[in-house]
């Protein structure tokens, strides 16, 4: 388990480094995910050994929303008076964002025949 | 309070060990509510928790920066659990090699619709032009909306909360709003969470399936680079437009 988090935390860590260095839009995070992900192509092994860390933190990943969410303490004020065009914005534009994300790709499925997925695992 | 009991308080409440412990037990029992309602949405575990911890802090008089002195430690954990989202990813490989054009399109659309319709709806219902600006990069994970909050001219501490408030939305509405759509297909479904409500969303997509969870983390992740290099340039412009 110490392996798996000191692997985790030197791909976030080299993400971050390049990020920084090439100016990237992206999160450190993100960065090293997309390098770990490249990373287990080539290392078939390397994903066995990741795998039960990852899937128990994975599992708790809502955990770790939770320091940011009570932050919601500081903008009571501004919450409490634009109550009304956050609230019906958050939910409108978030429910239309689920739906047509999720229209667009099975459209898309379909014109190109992929709706039907052979050997599927 | 008795005076002993003041003390001790006063002793404790000025250490970290307190506001972590605290935000793991209201996250438990966030957990226990969950399971309890048989796994219902709305049952949201970082809602409950995060609705248990205000009220604590209200009620004891604690500063938010008091509390995230200690809460920090649960908070750092974001970057690696979010470099771990490459294992569940590997799994899928295969299927990601055949859905990358679908989902491309899906993310593209998803990530535009989501800033273009927060700002046209709040603008509508008279919000202000700093809650219009703050608003537009709510989809994404929360350091990318704060860097693009910061840029555009936003509030980037308001940017945080509404990202974590939009999470809980789509965590929420996910399964109901994909049930009437019919969609049962699970990468899809995982998808569109991820797009609408980045880490939260692919929170509740894990709790669904490893599948789902997968392509939700595939989705924040690339949601957050479009957003990125899309929001600063449309979020100023529609807001010059509307306000």
């Amino acid at each position: 388990m110490i392996n798996a988090l000191a692997a985790l935390l030197a791909f976030q860590l080299v993400g971050e480094a390049l990020a920084h260095l090439l100016r990237l839009p992206v999160p450190g995070p993100v960065l090293g995910m997309a390098l770990l992900l490249a990373f287990l192509l080539f290392s078939e092994a390397s994903a066995q050994r990741l795998r039960p860390t990852a899937i128990e933190m994975l599992r708790h990943l809502s955990l770790l929303f939770v320091p940011a969410g009570v932050g919601i303490l500081l903008h009571a004020t501004r919450l409490a008076q634009e109550w009304l065009p956050i609230l019906v914005a958050l939910v409108g534009s978030t429910a239309l964002a689920i739906v047509v994300t999720a229209l667009v790709i099975e459209h898309s499925r379909r014109w190109l025949g992929l709706d039907h997925e052979p050997g599927t695992d | 309070m008795n005076p002993a009991l003041t003390e001790v308080w006063v002793y404790l409440a000025a250490t970290p060990l307190v506001w972590l412990t605290a935000t793991l037990l209201a996250y438990q029992l966030a957990v226990l509510v969950f399971q309890r309602s048989g796994g219902h949405p709305a049952a949201n575990p970082v809602a409950i928790a995060v609705a248990l911890l205000v009220a604590l802090l209200v009620i004891t008089g604690t500063s938010y920066d008091t509390y995230f002195a200690g809460a920090q430690f649960v908070h750092f954990l974001l970057g690696p659990a979010t470099v771990a989202l490459a294992i569940p990813l590997y799994d899928q490989r295969r299927r990601l090699a055949k859905l990358w054009l679908p989902l491309l399109l899906g993310l593209m659309a998803g990530a535009v619709t989501a800033i273009v319709s927060a700002v046209a709806i709040a603008w509508s219902l008279g919000a202000t032009r700093e809650t219009l600006l703050s608003l537009a990069p709510k989809s994404v994970t929360t350091p990318i909306a704060m860097g693009i909050a910061e840029k555009i001219g936003g509030l980037p501490s308001l940017t945080a909360v509404l990202v974590i408030l939009t999470g809980m939305t789509g965590a929420i509405l996910a399964r109901p709003l994909l049930n009437t759509l019919r969609i049962t297909h699970g990468p899809t479904r995982g998808f569109a969470v991820g797009v609408a409500a980045h880490g939260i969303g692919t929170a509740r997509a894990f709790q669904v399936s490893e599948e789902a969870g997968a392509f939700a983390g595939l989705a924040m992740g690339l949601t957050a680079l479009v957003t990125a290099f899309v929001a600063p340039w449309l979020a100023p412009w529609l807001v010059g437009r509307f306000g």
